[in-house]
Formats: C-alpha cells, structure tokens, sequence
C-alpha cells in the first residue's frame, strides 16, 4: 500500500465539538472564496461567452446553496460563521485577473476540485472519530457527503466543457 | 497533509535544530508519538529514499525528502496564518495542529488566495516560537 494513502493520522482531527466547528468554518470560508471567485471572474472577464457565465452564476449559486448548509451545522455547534462581505474583500484584495477564458475555467476546476478534497477528507476524519459530538453524526456525514457529491458533478461539469472547447 | 508528510516536516525541523542528522527520539517528542511509532514511520520514508537513517547518529532527508518536508511547511505556515489572519484565532499553533491532517495541500493552495504570505516562506518559520518569524504575534505562553 502506498504510504500517501494510510490513514493513521498524527493527530485525531475532529475530538471535538470545537474542532469540527472549525473545521466547517474553514468549509464555509473555501464556498465563500469559490463563490467570491466566480463573480470577480464575471465581472473582469474580457471574453462574451454566455455558456461560462452560466457556468460561473451556478457555481457561486451552488457555493451560497453549500455555505447555508454549513452554517446551519455551526449554529447547532453554538459557534460563529464568518461573514462572506470579509471573504469577499480578502478575495478581491489579492484577484489577479483571468482574462481568457482557459484561465477562468482551470481556476474553476481546482475550486471544485478542492471543495471535492476538502470534504472528502472531512468526512474521513469524522468517520474514525469516536468523539462524542453534540450534532447528529449521520445527518452530518449525510449533508457532507451531498454537498460532496455536487462538488463531483461539478467537477465533471467544467471537465466537459474543457474537452467540448479542446 | 497525510502522516508521512508530518513527519518529514518534523524531521526537517529538527535537523535544523540540532544542525544535523535530526534524532529520532526528538522527532517522536515533536509529534508527541511513541519512540517506537516515530521509528516504524522513519523506516516506511526510508524504503522511499525521502531519508537516511544511521544508527546512533539520526536522520537525514534526502533532497526528495527536503522537497517535500518544505512543501509541507508551508502548508503548515499557511494553516497558521489562515487561523490567525482571517479566523482570529488566538491558540493558532494549538489548532494548526490538530487540523493539518485534514488539510491537504490543494486545500491550503484555496486559503493562501485570501491571506498574505511572504515570497521566502518557509524560510521565515522559526521552529522555537512555532511560528512564522513575520506573523505580529506575541511568542507562544506555553514555550
């Protein structure tokens, strides 16, 4: 077995409410930066291109769908959200633009991509916790793994769209 | 950042602590892991030529090993500054910690679009205060 893939973890990441109230922040701050993304590429994209506007404007719907999701899960967890006004000044302080449209579209991609990651990793982490967590632990995995799997299409989605415009 | 990773970022530390081979006794004490769970691991890096391990005198990373020991520091200093920077969190060391595991690199690579991280880093990490040397912060109480 490659070494990449074993599971045993220094620490165990999620041994607490506190823990994984933290790690769901981290999740809503990666939505917002996604969603925050999409509409700077929106709005300095300097090509017309209807299909990956569309693309864009589902993606940041999908992001604001996926951050409602986590807030509510961090509100049973008694803790605070961060506001997507901050994110969205953090990330327009430090966009470079993408002005073609191979750039916006592989910026897409490791959004997707790395919502993917992150979620699955997340759900791991729960899966080997035995902590006594105050939320319902299969709700919790349920909610993740949906909001994974949407994370899958959408990663198929910009794929398809790589390969129709090859 | 999966387990192998941590501990050649640990590795890497400790070599620069004792400016040389790192001991595996200090490795183990640096990820709070048994001597015996630091030396299996040190074996499995080894048979991927990421280090050198001499007996009685430690390890050594491989130019592989450094590679991929900086990569996962700056993962780390990217976890830390994330924690401090945009979620205020005042224990950043402790937390940074206790999440590495879960945040892989391309997870990292996302944060570090909303943070402001120094070309140089990781060489600005100063291992006694587990810290970036440019983060405004107070040193560690617990140092």
């Amino acid at each position: 077995m490659p070494l990449a893939v074993v599971a045993v973890s220094v620490q165990q990441p999620v041994s607490s409410d506190h823990q994984l109230a933290r790690l769901l922040q981290i999740g809503v701050v990666l939505e917002e930066v996604v969603e925050a993304r999409a509409g700077e590429h929106a709005r300095t994209m300097e090509v017309d291109d209807p299909e990956l506007e569309a693309l864009l404007a589902e993606a940041a719907e999908e992001s604001a769908g996926h951050r409602e999701q986590l807030e509510d899960l961090i509100d049973d967890l008694e803790a605070d959200t961060i506001p997507f006004e901050e994110i969205k000044g953090l990330v327009r302080a430090q966009y470079e633009s993408e002005a073609d449209f191979d750039g916006v579209l592989y910026d897409q991609l490791c959004n997707e991509e790395t919502a993917y990651k992150f979620y699955d990793d997340l759900i791991a982490a729960i899966e080997d916790s035995d902590a006594a967590l105050s939320v319902d632990r299969a709700q919790l995995i349920e909610t993740l793994s949906s909001i994974r799997e949407e994370e899958a299409e959408g990663v198929e989605e910009v794929t398809e769209l790589m390969e129709k415009r090859e | 950042m999966n387990t192998s990773d941590q501990y050649l970022k640990a590795i890497y530390l400790v070599q620069q602590e004792e400016d040389g081979p790192a001991s595996t006794g200090r490795v183990a004490d640096m990820l709070d892991v048994s001597p015996a769970s630091a030396n299996e691991m040190i074996g499995k890096l080894e048979e991927q030529d990421l280090l050198e391990h001499e007996k009685y005198k430690g390890v050594t990373l491989t130019d592989e090993g450094i590679v991929r020991a900086r990569d996962a520091l700056q993962t780390y200093c990217i976890i830390e500054r994330f924690l401090l920077e945009v979620l205020e969190v005042e224990e950043f060391r402790t937390e940074a910690k206790q999440l590495e595991p879960v945040i892989d690199e391309t997870v990292a690579d996302r944060l570090d679009t909303i943070i402001d991280r120094a070309p140089q880093c990781p060489d600005c990490f100063d291992p006694e205060n587990d810290a970036c040397k440019l983060l405004e912060v107070e040193p560690d109480p617990a140092d």
